[in-house]
């Protein structure tokens, strides 16, 4: 499943919920971004997204996933609008038989968010406002996927 | 008329987040000379490495036909998570 939402959100109430019931299961990662102040550097976080495409693009990666990793179930939760340092931007946890696929398929998720998805990433703090774009390091953990 | 969003940076370079193009200029290329010529400063961002852009929510590459109704997106480039 793939949630984009406004609300702040407890990634350990999700990672309860996400294990809940899983007598087949054997393994769950999970992975909880949090938003960084950069010694009062960064006062909060703009997260846009396109709604119909992004959600869209996120469920196309998810699905991919899914089959690549024989995943039994994901869960994809993504802040956008305002946040603030210290809050989960981004929560994915991955249901599989066995851990390395549930590892990997974490991973690969995580890169593919942070370069792929299409959100749009504003910083702001004491100096004014700057956009994040993706680094070539970001882009070079997605490609290890390809 | 298409309809033109723009995304991160290319919208603070425009001053705008999206607006109406009438008459619709036949071709994704068309839409952007035209852009180009009324603010060169957009254009310049536009040709920057790693804007992609966007056809009723379907990334193309290259140019394309743009039906009239259509909705064309320049996207920066992405950062999540």
């Amino acid at each position: 499943m793939v949630r984009l939402q406004t609300e702040a959100f407890d990634p350990g109430a999700l990672l309860s919920g996400f294990c809940q019931g899983r007598e087949e299961t054997g393994a769950v990662v999970s992975f909880t971004g949090i938003a960084r102040g950069g010694a009062g550097a960064v006062t909060r976080l703009e997260l846009e997204a396109y709604p119909g495409f992004t959600d869209a693009e996120i469920e196309r990666i998810a699905e991919a996933a899914r089959v690549r990793f024989s995943l039994q179930d994901l869960l994809i939760v993504h802040r956008i609008g305002k946040i603030a340092p210290g809050e989960a931007i981004v929560f994915v946890a991955t249901a599989a038989a066995h851990r390395r696929a549930a590892f990997e398929a974490a991973d690969q998720l995580m890169d593919y968010l942070k370069s792929r998805a299409p959100f749009w990433k504003k910083e702001h703090g004491p100096d004014g406002a700057r956009w994040i774009e993706p680094t070539d390091q970001d882009r070079s953990d997605a490609a290890r996927w390809d | 008329m298409v309809r033109v969003l723009l995304f991160g940076r290319l919208r603070d370079v425009a001053g705008w987040r999206e607006r109406a193009v009438d008459p619709p200029p036949a071709t994704l290329f068309a839409l952007k000379n035209q852009l180009t010529a009324e603010d060169p400063a957009l254009g310049e961002a536009l040709a920057a490495a790693g804007v992609q852009a966007a056809v009723d929510r379907a990334l193309v590459r290259g140019d394309t036909p743009l039906a009239a109704g259509a909705e064309v997106a320049f996207l920066s480039p992405m950062s999540g998570g």
